[in-house]
């Protein structure tokens, strides 16, 4: 049987590979890429918490499937901006996106 | 309370109604319109006040034989604690009487100004002024307490500086109406000192009424003020508080060292000077002491002799420089200064300092100023008006541009010399009786104050007559003649001075007879110190002396200055250049407070304080927003435009926050 | 023994391809072991006997997601596929590689701090029926989600609308 830490370091170094990813890279997809590494290592957490502590319930379970709904919408619309920010900046480096600052 | 009490309220409205419409909608009106709108308010209110007047004076008296003090309206408008400014109308034997010179100068004023500022540009924004004027003297003389009395004072003095003011395009106007309310604010300041003294010690800024007072209904009663309070705190708070409010008064009456505004505010058009300056708010200094006087006879007694002083000195000051004045209108600021020391000094001399007691002769002190306040007001705007008329017919201020012109304007020529022989004291003119009345009661004070009173009587005759005869006698200066004759002035403006020598005459036929078979019925019998008659009898050995002192300074002065060329005056004036340089210059008056100002009050106190405000004060401000400002750019790369920036930050903080609270 | 076995394989996969994805230069591989880090977390669900969200995980996200990455890195960088790389800023790195570091350490820290995890229970070896998923799905008692489905194909409905708002061509003038 697998210890329920386990599942927990496992997610907890998933989402802060997915951190760094996020942090260090430049190309705006990548940074989505690690953005979804992000997620999945929720969704992973939430599902070893309702499996192994709270069997009786499935809740977690429910979270986990609209959280990958909810995702995969969100990378739609994503997509959609970047796209939308290549055609007008020409680049697809987030450093060109910077008209918001000071 | 009699029903015509109850319009005296329409004695202040009218004119603060004509004011607000002249002010808002003058230039919309033609000249006339705005003219006919202010001079038929003026009439109303003349026509209320002496209503009043007679409604008043012809009532009956109280049980005690003094004519009761009315109050027909009276509301508090301030409650502040303990003490509250009330807002009312006051209606006592002085405060009609000033109803009655208030209204009939400032009508004929506004009939004069028909005339003399034809054609000006600005007339309606002038009859706008001339009411707010009447309106402020009005509510200053009705006032029910001092700081009603305070409010409205400023108030004149604001119009002042307006009327001044009005020919603002020029610099010499402007500077004028400048000095004017400086001068007089300053003096207000010490009046203001003394208010506040007053009220807070006795707990009321009500004038203390010994006397009757009867309440309109539905008015606000007097809390009258707890003097005992007052005297209880310490001696010397009372006396000081009426000293410094003297001060205040000093300064708009322009005694001697505050007067140097008075002769400045000529700049303004001569119907003003006749209003403001010779008739109506230069005697609010002496209206305020009058107002005051059963606080002076009971708790400042001693301090009366300050106010004799200066007005004996403002008296000879002001005579000496106005004997070397060239400029017509200077000369009767000048003498203007000197009656009003006159009427300062008569008030002061009501109690003989050393018995304390207000006997006859005290009464007489008190009832001589007033009776000068009424007849100087009137001969003197007479005068003022006349030398309106002389300049219109001239333009030009100066004596020089003047000469013979008797034959050119009679009726101002025969107005001019009515009023000269009035102020002279001559009998049978209305200056005689006021004048004589002074000066026996300065007699009675003391003999020195008497015999300096009476040679400034004497001074006075003088210059007023060199003054009439370097205008209509004298040398004519033909080529400005052949250029341009002088003509006598329209109806407009000569119907005010034949009105007021009307009264003149009148006023004083009636008390010089009066005054020496004994009858009644003059002006003692309606002002008096006590509130009771007083008949006026004349003391014969000081009325002779005075006659003849001032027909001797006459007959001087004609012999000096009534020929075409005048040698004797030249000879004075080659062996004491000097002296008349000096006089001329009125003695460097304003040369020292100019020095006064600038070398001392502004460079020693002035510029440090200037200074402070500027670093230190200003300077933490400019720190504060420095700071403010360093700091706001110091966080500006925060908003680096970088997404993973702010990512990181976020879980920095979160992380943080976690570690925190674990640690916790 | 089983279980772990396997779960250590998975792990192994997963950590590996994340750490890969986000450090390599080229897109194209960066989506590939995205997509080998979801396969692996697919086998997490099924070895957890959550066969549906396992399921629902590889038609959404490794088939779904990941092809929409891929078109999108298509679309965007036209010299992905000649393979331009990526520079990475040395700082940046520190900077990443520190926090995230100390907020694992935090994460672990507290989620092995707390006591009740010590008891790594047993769980049944049964799978969930998916007669229950579905009742719970669209059923409206107490502890049922139709309203949270509803929303969530509305939302899915915004998204779609929203992203071909964004990514519409705009008219030449």
């Amino acid at each position: 049987m697998v210890p329920v830490q386990y599942y927990f370091v496992l997610s907890a170094l998933l989402f802060f590979i997915g951190v760094f990813g996020f942090i260090t890279r430049r190309n705006l997809i990548a940074m989505l890429i690690s953005v979804e590494l992000i997620l999945n290592a929720v969704d992973l957490n939430f599902a070893a918490f309702n499996r192994l502590l709270f069997p009786g319930s499935m809740e977690g379970m429910f979270m986990t499937l609209f959280s990958i709904g909810v995702s995969a919408a969100e990378s739609a619309v994503a997509i959609a901006i970047i796209i939308n920010v290549y055609r007008n900046f020409r680049s697809d480096s987030v450093d060109s996106i910077k008209n918001m600052k000071w | 309370m009699e029903t015509i009490y109850s319009y005296s309220f329409l004695i202040l409205l009218l004119p603060a109604l004509s004011f607000v419409i002249l002010a808002l909608a003058g230039m919309k009106m033609s000249h006339k319109t705005a003219g006919l709108i202010g001079t038929t308010s003026l009439g109303l209110v003349t026509v209320l006040s002496y209503a009043t007047a007679f409604a008043y004076f012809g009532g009956d008296r109280m049980a005690d034989g003094t004519f009761a003090t009315l109050v027909p309206y009276n509301f508090t408008w301030l409650p502040l604690g303990n003490l509250h400014f009330d807002m009312g109308i006051l209606l006592d034997p002085i405060s009609v009487m000033m109803l009655i010179v208030i209204s009939t100068v400032s009508f004929m004023v506004h009939i004069y100004s028909f005339g003399y500022m034809h054609g000006e540009k600005g007339f309606q924004r002038y009859y706008a002024f001339l009411s707010l004027f009447t309106m402020s003297m009005l509510g200053l003389v009705l006032a029910t307490n001092i700081f009603q009395m305070y409010t409205f004072w400023e108030l004149v003095g604001v119009s002042s500086y307006l009327l001044i003011g009005f020919y603002y395009p020029l610099k010499p106007a402007i500077a004028a109406s400048k000095k004017a309310f400086i001068v007089t604010r300053f003096a207000d300041m010490f009046f203001l000192i003394g208010i506040l003294m007053f009220g807070y010690y006795t707990d009321s800024f009500s004038f203390s009424f010994a006397g009757n007072v009867v309440m309109g209904e539905g008015t606000t009663p007097f809390i009258a003020g707890n003097a005992a309070k007052a005297v209880a705190a310490a001696g010397f708070i009372l006396p000081t508080a009426l000293v410094l409010m003297f001060i205040g008064g000093a300064g708009k009456s322009a005694m001697f060292p505050l007067h140097i505004w008075l002769p400045d505010a000529m700049e303004g058009p001569t119907p003003v000077s006749a209003l403001i300056h010779a008739a109506t708010m230069v005697v609010a200094g002496v209206f305020q002491i009058a107002r005051m006087f059963p606080l002076w006879v009971e708790y400042a007694q001693p301090q009366m002799s300050i106010v004799v002083w200066v007005g004996v000195f403002t008296a000879f000051y002001a005579a000496a420089v106005a004997c070397a004045q060239s400029d017509i209108k200077r000369v009767l600021a000048f003498s203007t200064i000197s009656q009003i020391a006159f009427m300062m000094v008569a008030l002061g001399v009501s109690l003989p300092g050393h018995h304390g007691v207000l006997d006859n002769h005290a009464q007489l002190g008190f009832m001589a100023g007033m009776f000068h306040l009424f007849t100087h007001a009137m001969f003197k705007a007479c005068l003022f008006l006349g030398a309106g008329c002389i300049i219109h017919a001239v333009h030009s201020n100066e004596m020089a541009m003047m000469g013979g012109l008797r034959k050119y304007m009679p009726i101002t020529n025969i107005t001019f010399l009515i009023s000269c022989f009035a102020i002279a004291g001559i009998p049978f003119f209305s200056g005689f009786s006021s004048k004589d009345e002074i000066i026996t009661a300065c007699f009675a004070y003391s003999p020195v104050v008497g015999w300096i009173m009476t040679g400034i009587a004497a001074m006075t005759a003088f210059y007023m007559f060199r003054l009439y005869y370097g205008i209509f006698w004298g040398t004519e200066n033909v080529e400005a003649h052949e250029h341009h004759t002088p003509h006598e002035a329209p109806v407009t403006m000569t119907l005010p001075l034949i009105v007021l020598c009307v009264i003149t005459m009148g006023v004083g036929i009636y008390t010089t007879i009066a005054g020496f078979a004994g009858w009644g019925g003059s002006f003692g019998q309606f002002v008096s110190a006590e509130g009771t008659n007083y008949t006026i009898h004349f003391d014969t050995q000081i009325a002779a002396t005075s006659t003849i002192i001032a027909i001797l300074s006459i007959c001087l002065a004609t012999y000096i200055y009534k020929g075409e060329s005048q040698p004797i005056a030249d000879r004075l004036y080659k062996t004491f250049p000097k002296l008349h340089r000096a006089a001329y210059k009125r003695f460097y008056q304003d040369e020292i407070w100019q020095y006064v100002t600038h070398r001392i009050i502004f460079r020693c106190i002035s510029k440090p304080i200037a200074w402070f405000d500027r670093h230190v004060v200003d300077g933490t401000f400019n720190f504060v927003a420095w700071g403010a400002n360093e700091a706001g750019e110091s966080l500006r790369p925060w908003q680096s435009g970088d997404v993973r920036q702010y990512a990181v930050w976020f879980l920095t903080g979160t992380v943080a926050l976690t570690l925190i609270l674990l640690a916790i | 023994m089983a279980n772990f076995v396997v779960f250590c394989i998975l792990a192994v996969v997963i950590l590996g391809s994340a750490v890969m994805c986000v450090t390599t230069t080229r897109i194209m591989r960066a989506a590939t072991f995205m997509l080998f880090v979801l396969f692996g977390v697919a086998g997490l669900y099924f070895l957890l006997d959550y066969t549906y969200l396992g399921a629902a995980q590889i038609s959404v996200y490794a088939g779904g997601v990941t092809m929409i990455y891929v078109f999108a890195i298509q679309l965007v960088n036209k010299r992905t596929l000649q393979g331009l790389t990526e520079r990475l800023k040395g700082s940046r790195i520190l900077w990443g590689g520190l926090l995230s570091v100390i907020g694992c350490a935090t994460v672990i820290l507290v989620l092995l701090k707390n006591k009740y995890l010590m008891a790594g229970m047993a769980a049944p070896d049964v799978e969930v029926p998916m007669k229950d998923i579905g009742q719970a799905l669209v059923g409206a008692g107490k502890y049922e989600y139709v309203l949270a489905f509803e929303f969530i194909s509305i939302f899915l409905l915004a998204c779609i609308i929203g992203g071909l708002m964004v990514a519409r061509k705009e008219e030449s003038k």
